[in-house]
């Protein structure tokens, strides 16, 4: 592998992807965007990560999630993801990200690791901690596949947008009580390369996957019957809550577009202001000020797009993509319910070999239960940080949105407070 | 003609020191605007706007008394044939221009449209600010015809017709358009006429690029109107954050909807830039005007020289510069003496003639050049006074576009914080 040019993720230069077509105003829930991947596991969670396998009751107790949990406090691991670098091979070019993890867990057998790790390996550790866990919230991983309209796949903002919402993934992970303590974690923040690869090659074989998928299709074939209204009422809420954000995510960029387009506008105008200043005598001096007043607000202007494109613009992306990962936490939940329901119908029919049934059936229920829980734990939890981080987030916007104007506001009252110096210094001069 | 109405004494440098503009004894608005149909010229109906023009004696209001203003109503046309006459009767003057005559330099939002009730406004504002430069300024505030477009309801414009302006008004519009070299022009003239050209090119790229930049703003406040919609309802599903998506939401509809005063306040600043580009043709004109006195001026210097010189040749017999009719008499024979005695006599009377016409001329040119400086002077100052004004202006509109953004914003965060 050879290793390529280091990547440039500090562009100012963002171009934000062409969408909206349409009037001005509006902003229809249409079609436009939906290029992200969808998450179409059908694993299902009988095949258990061996190492979790505990009883049921025992898993209850844990996923009693306090409300006031604060993670700073306890903060033992701390994960960052930097120093994107290309890499070309003769068959293809990808991207490495640097993933340094510092922590004092004892698991870890040093408390410092340094890997490389490309989008592959993050899409396998979400996979896997889905396998192991197929009712908890795992957090969403940026798109695998390249938007609508961007040419280069390689793109400086890509890469560092990219960078940013793959650092996000991890330190979800790292936060989340339970998928953190996942062994699969664990070495794919520590392992080498080669240890990584040997890695995956373990865990349930080729057939036993495909058996699992086989009756994941069948369980989503027969449906649920009795869905218990909670898991109705947070289906609900997560259908509304994913147009609401995919909305939100459409709206965010728009306001984008619109402002770089105004900034396009506005750079023109100082150099005006400066050009006509050539031709003037008593005007030299205000106008020379009003465009560097204006470039000045150019600037300010600039930032504030920046910060949306940087800060604000992922966090509602990355919910949009989260609602995506809610829908099929949800439908891995049926599946356990409709096998568990199927399971059951069986046995009032059959009379032979119900000893065996009714123990698999028991296992079922079991299985449901702390499936269960575990949704309702973490959905709690997962409520919890979205009300937080999007309060944050919008707070931010407003301050951030009040910067921009408080910052303007001082360029404009230099212009005015450099004219009326101006005008005290002049004095009346006589101009006959 | 010119010469005539000097003599009357409304020279500029009287009434500056007199100190009797019109403005300082009367009150002078453009009140109201208002649609009016009938029939014109050719029997077709239509519809126009007219504007109520209000006038009032200044000692009558300082004296607490406050009477009625006399009024009446003009249209548009009407200011455009008292400004027609200005121009061809004080060809020294930049004479103020009046608003547009049709709605240019818009962006999107705006309407074009001349029955649009805000480019009307605008427009009533334009045309009393038009009465108001004719009234204070030193010469122009003096002309009769002025006063009465201002009281005189009835026959106004067949005063107008009668001074005979119309047939000056067509020669000098020829003259304006046509193309002739002067040959010394003065040279603050040449540089006047550069500087209304370089200042009617910047003034219209920058309404050009306002009318951009405000189609943009209006773009990205609006879109946020989108905010909230959504937040309003988003609103409807959340139990916590409820009630501060709700309210935040009113924000954004507060914020989306402040643009519009925004922009028509900017629309004044524009209304400001486009007072002076239109200046700048009355400059020209000016500076033009200078250099037809001049290039006649020429003209007659020309044609007494080349008489002089003809002269020279009769009486001495030689032909010194080669002509057409040194080369006929050359081929076709000399002429008798009686013939030469009586060309010279008419070549004397010419040349008297001649010399009288570029005194004429001279004296002309002086005056004109003299006057025409003087008022070139006021508009330089009153120029730059007017647009420092108008970029102070600029600038304060600025400021409280931010502080009605600071306040919403802030509005919109303690709703946040309250999720």
């Amino acid at each position: 592998m050879m290793s390529g040019t280091v990547v440039d993720s500090s562009s100012p230069t963002a171009a934000a992807p062409d969408d909206i077509s349409g009037s001005v105003l509006e902003l229809d829930e249409d079609e436009d965007l939906e290029v992200f991947s969808k998450d179409t596991n059908f694993m299902d969670g009988s095949s258990l990560n061996t190492s979790m396998q505990t009883s049921p009751g025992s898993m209850v107790n844990q996923y009693k999630f306090e409300e006031e949990e604060e993670q700073s406090d306890t903060k033992d691991i701390f994960v960052t993801v930097d120093n994107p670098e290309s890499h070309v091979t003769a068959i293809e070019t990808f991207i490495t990200y640097r993933v340094l993890t510092k922590t004092t867990r004892s698991e870890f057998d040093s408390s410092e690791y340094e890997v490389r790790r490309r989008y592959q390996d993050f899409f396998w550790l979400k996979c896997k901690l889905e396998e192991a866990h197929p009712t908890l919230i795992v957090p969403p991983l940026p798109e695998k596949f390249v938007m609508k309209g961007m040419v280069e796949r390689f793109n400086n903002d890509f890469i560092e947008t990219r960078k940013k919402a793959l650092h996000k993934f991890l330190n979800r992970i790292a936060d989340h009580p339970i998928l953190s303590c996942s062994e699969d974690f664990k070495v794919f923040l520590t392992a080498q390369a080669w240890e990584l690869a040997s890695h995956k090659k373990q865990g349930p074989g080729f057939l036993s996957r495909m058996g699992d998928t086989v009756r994941a299709v069948a369980a989503t074939v027969r449906g649920v019957r009795n869905r218990p209204e909670e898991f109705n009422a947070i289906q609900d809420y997560v259908e509304a809550f994913s147009q609401k954000m995919t909305s939100m995510d459409k709206i965010t960029q728009r306001i984008i577009k619109e402002q770089k387009e105004y900034l396009e506008e506005m750079k023109e105008c100082g150099p005006i202001y400066t050009l006509w200043s050539g031709s003037e005598e008593e005007l030299v001096e205000p106008l020379k000020m009003m465009a560097s007043c204006l470039d000045r607000c150019c600037r300010d202007s600039e930032e504030h797009t920046q910060y949306l494109s940087s800060n604000l613009l992922p966090i509602l992306h990355e919910y949009v993509l989260s609602t995506e990962t809610l829908k099929a936490v949800l439908r891995r939940r049926d599946n356990i319910q409709a096998e568990f329901e199927a399971k059951n119908e069986a046995l009032a029919t059959k009379k032979t070999d119900s000893e065996a049934l009714k123990e698999e059936i028991d296992k079922l229920e079991d299985k449901l239960e702390w499936a269960n829980n575990t949704l309702k734990g973490d959905w709690s939890r997962w409520q919890k940080s979205m009300r937080s981080d999007l309060k944050a987030a919008f707070t931010y916007t407003a301050e951030k949105n009040m910067e921009y104007y408080e910052k303007c506001l001082a360029v404009w009252e230099s212009f005015l407070l450099s004219q009326r110096t101006e005008a005290s210094e002049g004095g009346d001069r006589d101009e006959s | 003609e010119e010469t005539l109405l000097w003599l009357r004494g409304c020279g500029p440098r009287d009434m500056v020191e007199k100190g009797t503009t019109l403005l300082k004894r009367m009150e002078i608005s453009v009140a109201e605007a208002e649609k009016r149909t009938g029939k014109n010229a050719v029997s077709m109906q239509e519809t126009y706007t007219v504007y109520l023009i209000e006038t009032r004696a200044v000692d009558a209001a300082s004296e607490g008394a406050n009477p009625a203003p006399d009024s009446l109503w003009r249209r548009y046309s009407e200011f455009e044939l008292l400004r027609n006459y200005l121009l061809v009767t004080y060809p020294f003057v930049v004479v103020p221009p009046l608003p547009e005559k049709r709605a240019e330099f818009v962006w999107h939002k705006l309407s074009a449209d001349n029955m649009d009730p805000d480019f009307v406004e605008r427009r009533r504002v334009g045309l009393e600010n038009f009465l108001l430069r004719v009234a204070s300024h030193p010469v122009l505030s003096n002309d009769n015809i002025f006063y009465s477009f201002l009281t005189q309801e009835q026959s106004w414009k067949e005063v107008v017709f009668e001074t005979g302006f119309q047939a000056k008004a067509d020669s000098r519009l020829k003259a304006l358009n046509a193309t002739f070299r002067v040959k010394n022009p003065d040279k603050r003239f040449a540089e006047m006429k550069h500087y209304g050209d370089e200042l009617q090119s910047v003034i219209s790229q920058l309404l050009r690029v306002r009318a951009r930049v405000a189609d943009r703003l209006y773009g990205v406040y609006k879109v946020h109107g989108n905010y909230g919609r959504v937040f309003s309802e988003w609103s409807a599903i959340e139990k916590e954050m409820g009630d501060g998506l709700q309210s935040a939401g009113h924000h954004m509809d507060a914020y989306a909807a402040s643009v519009d005063d925004i922009l028509e306040e900017e629309e004044h600043y524009a209304d400001q830039l486009k007072e002076y580009l239109f200046y700048t043709e009355a400059l020209r004109a000016v500076c033009r005007k200078h250099e037809l006195c001049q290039f006649e001026l020429e003209m007659a210097a020309q044609d007494l020289t080349s008489k002089k010189q003809q002269r020279e040749e009769l009486a001495t017999g030689t032909v010194r510069t080669f002509s057409l009719k040194g080369m006929t008499s050359k081929l076709f024979g000399q002429e008798t003496p009686e013939q030469r005695e009586a060309k010279l006599k008419t070549l004397e009377t010419q040349i008297e003639d001649g010399e009288e016409m570029v005194k004429e001329k001279n004296a002309e040119c002086e005056e004109f050049v003299k006057n025409a400086w003087v008022d070139i002077e006021r508009f330089k100052e009153q120029k730059d006074r007017d647009l420092k004004e108008a970029l102070i202006s600029y600038a304060i509109m600025q400021i409280s576009m931010c502080k009605k953004g600071i306040q919403v914003w802030s509005n919109a965060k303690e709703c946040f914080s309250k999720m």
